[in-house]
């Protein structure tokens, strides 16, 4: 460090010295402020950084429990802080481009037919129940869809509402694409390059302790998993691993992939089953059945995301894999059902859909007649008629198939958070105080046989934060609050899983890290990404919004009001050029060009990484004839 | 800023935040945690740079370092004169080093200093003897301690010379997945 500061010392008075000198003739005093810019520019990303550092929450508590459990464990609460400033992002716009501007500069409740509850719902409006579920009160609010009014432009400022919805909508895709494809390319450029076995035991020396231990019931387990870990290293070395009796392995193997598959199939098909039992409910109507019923669809989802994996677990111990290609096998098949089980879920979604589309039309021919009644007997028909007065929340509606996907969404986030708040509560937290408080009495010792205390799931709780992201990324088109509950869930989750952690779990014994690198969860973030954006784009491109609802009603597709923006707001010429650019004779070229490049890309990185191997081989080959020299 | 702190003048501070991957409130806070390991010691100014020296067993006490079986190796690694006592710039200079803002290459640089137990710029076998036994507290016999290391040589030494270099350590050590992610000491 005196090095460095003399160095510095030096370096900063020969800059002094000269830096007049650089500046002399014509450009002197160009020069010097300049040279002053950058200084003051310098000192101001100094004091930014310093500030953004500040900014960092809950710094010390995940240095608490890197300290207990390591820095596998608390990479995931690292994850979950990342989430959590990418959702405070997503809720920023559109809190504040769509609900904000709306509830200002918007027509007040209750002077439209969409911004009112109905006069049937009206009485139970404010109860805590129908609140709970979404519908009442809230459902009529800046919190859903369907309260949007179509105007194109609002309020004194000319707030274009209905193009400010798509964009947000868009953009929020759009960014977190963006930043999730960033941080991935940052951990790629930090990874080593890939698998490689050449360095097993330099490896195990020289990366195994892990500086951030800082507790020493911890230190213990460290010591025994890295002593555990060399001897099986030097066994494996010493002799080629006896296969004791591979048939059988072999026929356990396929036998608990089979079971596997029944799972997975069997789950999917339960929430198939319980899609369409609600749709019928709803078709007899809902206040006919209990709690159950009614939120049967998003109990039974958390509970086969609560139960599934341990079965996986159970299954896997017929296997008898390595443990690290055991812990691939269970994130895969977890993976699996999540992905299985959100599928069916908005494949029974689209079938609601259709549904309400067919009775939206029959709601239409039902309000043409009801208009006509209400002019009926009071004046002559063919003169023209002053509009009637009607309460807004007596106009017979239509179901507003965008709110209902919204509040379908909002309630499965709901309820899979109490379930994952509950299976901690219970399954962490209960577990450890009855191990706790029963060794005393008990026949065997509680804390060293079953159940013991739990360990903390990382994969599973990883995959549980990606898929929960998945479905707000779904619904937050057709629900701006989502990503709004998606912040507070974050934030109690912090604060529920870091006290669960440090009161009721113990360190792992045996650590063993899912991945080679953190980009294995950021792909399957990705891929869940894109996979959200699947539907939602699907449903903006093919189907007709509702008519009487949201900001895009009226319109035959909902993306038509970029094109409307275009011909008003643009001046002409721009509107031709973009006819010209959106003509697929240009677009589909360009996608070529694309994919081909894409291709051109895949092939030299190829050709990089079999150059990368032949290298090793060549090394390889040198060292071993200096060794036979010798 | 406001510039309501008195231990350092302001040259000395953006000196440290040049020097180090610390930000200028992360330096205070490291100053007050050097401080509170003997506040007899180390006087609240700094401005005239007093010459002041904790002892080892003082930092090697910190609940950071207290459960490392390197940290006799870490202070000597990054005190003045290689005897693990440390001043505020050593002391600064090790958690920058050990931060997560610090890049690979420097990171590997230091690691190979610690593990050189003999300080001859090698890595040779006792070194390695030593860093398994201290592994694994002596649980492994002699016979599997001698193993590991000839495996470890084998598998990292490059020129062949029965020892392990800088440029061999790095090379083997810039490709490990968890060297980041270990060789890191928040504070």
């Amino acid at each position: 460090m005196k090095k460095k500061l003399s160095v510095l010392k030096e370096a900063q008075l020969f800059v002094e010295k000269f830096e007049g000198a650089l500046g002399k003739g014509k450009g002197k005093k160009f020069y010097a402020y300049k040279v002053m810019m950058t200084k003051k520019w310098m000192k101001f990303q100094r004091d930014f950084e310093n500030f953004k550092t500040a900014c960092i929450p809950w710094e010390m508590k995940i240095k608490e429990i890197e300290s207990h459990f390591g820095s596998s464990v608390a990479s995931y609460f690292i994850f979950l802080r990342w989430m959590y400033g990418i959702n405070m992002i997503l809720f920023g716009l559109t809190f504040g481009l769509v609900m904000v501007p709306e509830a200002l500069m918007g027509k007040p409740y209750g002077s439209l037919p969409r911004k009112t509850v109905p006069r049937a719902e009206e009485a139970s409006a404010m109860n805590f129940a129908t609140l709970w579920d979404f519908s009442g009160f809230a459902q009529y609010s800046v919190l859903f869809y369907g309260y949007y009014n179509n105007q194109r432009t609002i309020g004194w400022l000319k707030f274009r509402m209905p193009l400010s919805y798509f964009l947000v909508g868009v953009g929020t895709i759009g960014y977190s694409f963006m930043i999730v494809i960033r941080t991935m390319a940052r951990n790629a450029n930090e990874d080593g390059g890939g698998d490689d076995t050449s360095f097993n035991f330099s490896w195990k020396m020289f990366t195994s302790w892990d500086y951030l231990i800082g507790n020493p019931e911890t230190a213990d387990n460290k010591f025994a998993s890295i002593t555990t870990s060399f001897k099986e290293a030097i066994v494996e070395e010493q002799e080629s691993r006896k296969e004791e009796n591979i048939h059988l392995t072999r026929f356990l193997r396929v036998l608990a992939n089979f079971l596997a598959l029944c799972t997975l199939a069997g789950s999917g098909y339960l929430i198939f089953f319980v899609v369409r039992r609600s749709q019928k409910f709803a078709l007899e109507g809902l206040e006919n059945y209990g709690w159950w019923e009614r939120n049967e669809v998003n109990m039974v989802m958390s509970l086969l995301g609560m139960f599934c994996p341990t079965l996986f677990d159970v299954i896997s111990s017929l296997e008898n894999y390595h443990p690290r290609i055991a812990l691939r096998w269970q994130l895969g098949r977890i993976f699996a059902l999540f992905l299985g089980n959100l599928y069916t879920f908005i494949i029974a979604l689209m079938d609601e859909i259709n549904l309400k589309l067919e009775e939206e039309k029959i709601v239409k021919y039902n309000m043409s007649i009801w208009e006509a009644n209400l002019y009926n007997g009071t004046i002559p028909e063919n003169s023209t008629a002053p509009p009637i007065q009607v309460d807004p929340a007596d106009v017979p509606r239509g179901p507003c198939w965008e709110t209902m996907v919204g509040q379908e969404f909002v309630r499965l986030t709901v309820s899979d958070t109490m379930t994952t708040y509950i299976t901690i509560l219970i399954g962490d937290f209960l577990r450890a105080v009855f191990v706790r408080f029963f060794n005393y009495c008990w026949c065997w010792d509680l804390e060293y046989g079953f159940p013991s205390y739990s360990e903390f799931d990382i994969s599973g709780n990883v995959l549980g934060l990606i898929f929960n992201q998945g479905m707000i990324w779904m619904g937050s088109f057709y629900a701006p609050c989502l990503p709004a509950i998606n912040v507070f869930r974050l934030h109690t989750s912090m604060y529920l899983q870091c006290w669960a952690v440090m009161c009721c779990n113990v360190p792992q014994e045996r650590v063993f890290k899912a991945s080679r690198s953190n980009n294995f969860y950021m792909a399957m973030l990705l891929f869940i990404l894109f996979l959200s954006t699947l539907p939602a784009v699907y449903t903006i491109v093919s189907i007709p919004p509702s008519f009487d609802c949201g900001p895009f009603s009226g319109k035959t597709r909902m993306f038509e009001v970029i094109s409307e923006t275009l011909e008003h707001d643009f001046p002409s010429w721009f509107g031709k050029v973009f006819g010209y650019a959106s003509n697929p004779g240009l677009i589909l070229p360009f996608i070529l060009l694309m994919v081909l490049s894409i291709y051109y890309l895949n092939a030299t990185s190829k050709s990089y990484k079999e150059a990368n191997l032949e290298l090793k081989k060549k090394l390889q080959s040198v060292r071993n004839r200096e060794l036979l020299k010798k | 800023m406001g510039n309501k702190q008195t231990v350092f003048t302001p040259e000395q501070l953006d000196a440290y935040q040049d020097c180090t991957f610390f930000t200028r409130k992360e330096i205070l806070r490291l100053f007050y945690r050097y401080r509170d390991l003997a506040p007899q010691l180390v006087p609240l100014d700094y401005t005239d740079k007093p010459d002041v020296t904790l002892p080892y067993e003082l930092i090697g006490s910190m609940p950071e370092l207290k459960d490392n079986p390197f940290r006799q190796r870490i202070a000597e690694v990054f005190s003045e004169n290689g005897d693990g006592n440390m001043t505020l710039d050593d002391f600064l200079d090790m958690f920058s080093v050990l931060s997560e803002m610090a890049p690979r290459d420097l990171k590997a640089y230091y690691a190979f200093k610690i593990y050189d137990f003999n300080n001859d710029d090698y890595i040779c076998k006792s070194d390695l003897e030593k860093t398994v036994n201290k592994l694994t507290r002596n649980e492994l016999t002699p016979e599997e301690v001698s193993l590991v290391c000839e495996k470890v040589i084998y598998e990292a030494d490059v020129d062949n010379d029965g020892k392990l270099s800088l440029e061999d350590f790095q090379h083997m050590i810039i490709r490990a997945p968890d060297f980041l992610s270990t060789f890191h000491i928040r504070i």
